[in-house]
């Protein structure tokens, strides 16, 4: 933080990052770096170590990242995504909300390279400070789509019975209600124009979509001849879950989780650019295409640098997400 | 079969109630439609009164969800603000929005299928690599963005098609946004018959088939696509009633007088009955096509039977 008069105030850093780590699916993939690393890199890497230790699915995933260049460019561009977000002005001194309405849709000066914006604001920091929002929006929406979906969808799947059947119609339910749609419903109604609301959306209209993964990894999952024999063995409900099932249905749920990260931050863009989803004065990737849009035949510069900004970060968890289902999906090995 | 259907049908039922109750507490509770007849002034309190009178809306709002939904079995949507009946904003708007998706359904079957095949079939090769950045990046560029520079290049600068659709919407003016409408998806379609395709190529009854002799081309029509193509219907299926909703972006973009465009017409003024009826034609709609999915699914794997 510059200083205490941060024109981004809504948002707190701190809490900006807290629930997912700063990665996608956080709390799952935190837990697959801890398996990872209960068989550290170090002893078990070499033709499964000296100590002849069978590799567990998770640390054969990691050593599949760590030589994949897609997964390490994405995670590169995501680190830094993270870094600009909680620190924009460590590569920008300007500030995203000055209006010089004399340079209004100028093109590059000196210390501008991007040029201005029709209000005359400098289009390089507003990128740069854009990235805030995007990241709080797409970790804290799919962190809270990832714990209350897997947690809903894997004991329908576990238990079956009635309870699935009325978890399966209320996410029917939500499933109805198209995505852009409810949207604009929910958030045209809200005046707060903190992206708790539009977060808050996210999670209620996006878990049935973990959920229903979840619920078919976990029956798909409780289905092995080991879940059984840990069954015939007596062990509980609750062990079969934590011990057997659950870290063999994680992995689809971590995938889809990181690819929707990156769809969330694109939704977020798209209600922003149709006026319900963040209002100014946070500073939006999707409010400045939405600006920028009337302008494209003279202005092209005001669209296309917050656009790219946008589709790059996308375009990063999507790969990351896409890399990560390479290296825990054996059956494409 | 048959009671099969009757049963899905049955099950549709509180889905549906479920679903139009939402919007409805959405639209009716948190929003107040007669302060909104008044824009910016406020309502004269006796005037507002009779209004809320008339709209049915000093019941309470289970009341008012019951006596909507009955007015609807008989065809009756309630009238929008301007007058004008919801039915008949329906009958302009919807033939339009389906025209579009019928646009981009079929490009997300032919483009995406397609690539889809020839990709999985060379999985690791360049094209498939190629192909497979190319998806990512078109899933990754938000729609609004690929709408407004394909019609700045295409529609403005190259003058290969209008830059806006006339009010008819006839097919050929919709070609353009019928792409940019389905892009997302079909790079979902492509990706997806991939995966398929390629998790099947290694499956016995492929390898049979090729030890029986039969040409490739009938290997992977009458084989490998028929049980490949069962994911990607049902992605095909649902995305109808997503193709649907979410052309409010591309409505409002190509400046398609369908139903996003009315639909976001409707929500910015707090325009009640509009926006309840659309979304409860939109939500029927999109039941409807899962149902048919669901159908098609015993068509395409006869290993599914239902009883």
């Amino acid at each position: 933080m510059p200083d205490g008069n941060d024109p981004l105030e809504p948002v707190d850093p701190g809490q900006a990052i807290a629930p997912g780590g700063g990665y996608g699916g956080g709390m799952d993939l935190a837990a697959s770096d801890a398996q990872a690393l209960e068989h550290p890199p170090g002893t078990g890497q070499d033709a499964g170590g000296p100590t002849g230790k069978p590799r567990s699915l998770w640390s054969d995933a990691w050593r599949d990242l760590r030589r994949n260049p897609v997964f390490i460019i994405s995670a590169l561009i995501i680190l830094f995504l993270v870094f600009i977000a909680i620190w924009p002005g460590s590569i920008t001194t300007q500030d995203p909300l000055k209006a010089d309405l004399a340079r209004s849709m100028d093109g590059p000066a000196p210390g501008h390279p991007f040029g201005f914006d029709s209000q005359g604001r400098d289009v390089y920091t507003r990128m740069v400070y854009g990235a805030r929002a995007s990241v709080t929006v797409g970790v804290c929406a799919t962190a809270g789509v990832v714990i209350l979906g897997s947690v809903l969808g894997g004991l329908a799947g576990f238990f079956g019975g009635w309870w699935d059947a009325i978890l399966s119609r209320i996410s029917d339910v939500f499933f109805g209600i198209p995505v852009i749609l409810g949207g604009l419903v929910f958030l045209s109604v809200v005046t707060n124009s903190t992206v708790w609301p539009v977060i808050g959306f996210m999670v209620l209209l996006g878990w049935p979509q973990i959920a229903r993964i979840a619920r078919g990894s976990v029956i798909t999952a409780r289905q092995n001849d080991y879940v059984q024999a840990a069954r015939a063995l007596g062990a509980g409900n609750r062990r079969m879950l934590v011990r057997h099932i659950a870290p063999n249905a994680v992995a689809p749920v971590i995938v889809v989780g990181t690819i929707a990260l990156g769809t969330y931050i694109a939704l977020e863009a798209t209600l922003s650019y149709l006026g319900v989803g963040l209002k100014p004065p946070t500073v939006s990737w999707g409010i400045d295409i939405s600006d920028a849009s009337t302008e494209i035949r003279d202005a092209p510069h005001m669209l296309l640098w917050p656009a790219g900004a946008l589709s790059l970060t996308v375009l990063a968890f999507i790969m990351l997400g896409d890399a990560v289902r390479d290296a825990l999906d054996p059956k494409l090995r | 079969m048959g009671r099969y259907v009757i049963r899905r049908l049955l099950q549709m039922i509180p889905v549906f109630i479920g679903s139009t109750f939402l919007i409805f507490f959405m639209v009716y509770a948190l929003g107040d439609p007669v302060a909104a007849l008044f824009g910016d002034r406020a309502p004269d309190p006796a005037t507002a009164q009779r209004i809320r009178h008339d709209l049915y809306l000093d019941h309470s709002l289970g009341a008012q969800y019951l006596h909507y939904m009955k007015n609807i079995f008989v065809g009756d949507f309630g009238t929008a603000f301007n007058g004008e009946a919801v039915t008949s904003l329906m009958g302009s708007a919807f033939p339009v929005t389906i025209r579009l998706t019928i646009v981009a359904i079929i490009f997300e079957i032919i483009i995406g299928i397609a690539l889809g095949v020839i990709t999985g079939m060379r999985r690791g090769k360049p094209v498939d690599t190629g192909v497979l950045l190319l998806t990512l990046v078109v899933i990754s560029v938000p729609t609004f963005v690929t709408g407004y520079v394909l019609q700045y290049v295409f529609g403005v600068r190259l003058g290969w098609t209008a830059p806006s659709v006339s009010p008819g919407a006839p097919f050929n003016e919709l070609v353009l946004p019928g792409l940019v409408l389905a892009l997302v998806s079909l790079a979902y379609v492509t990706r997806l018959t991939r995966t398929s395709i390629a998790e099947n190529t290694r499956a016995d009854y492929v390898r049979t088939a090729i030890a029986k002799g039969l040409p490739r081309r009938r290997v992977i029509v009458r084989h490998l696509l028929r049980n490949s193509l069962i994911p990607v219907v049902t992605f095909i299926g649902t995305d109808i009633g997503a193709l649907m909703g979410g052309a409010i972006v591309t409505e409002r973009i190509f400046n398609i007088h369908g139903v996003g465009y009315q639909l976001y017409q409707g929500i910015l003024r707090n325009n009640a009955p509009t926006v309840v009826g659309f979304v409860t034609v939109l939500v029927l709609v999109f039941l409807l096509a899962n149902l048919l999915v669901d159908l098609l699914y015993a068509v395409l794997d006869p290993r599914i039977r239902y009883a």
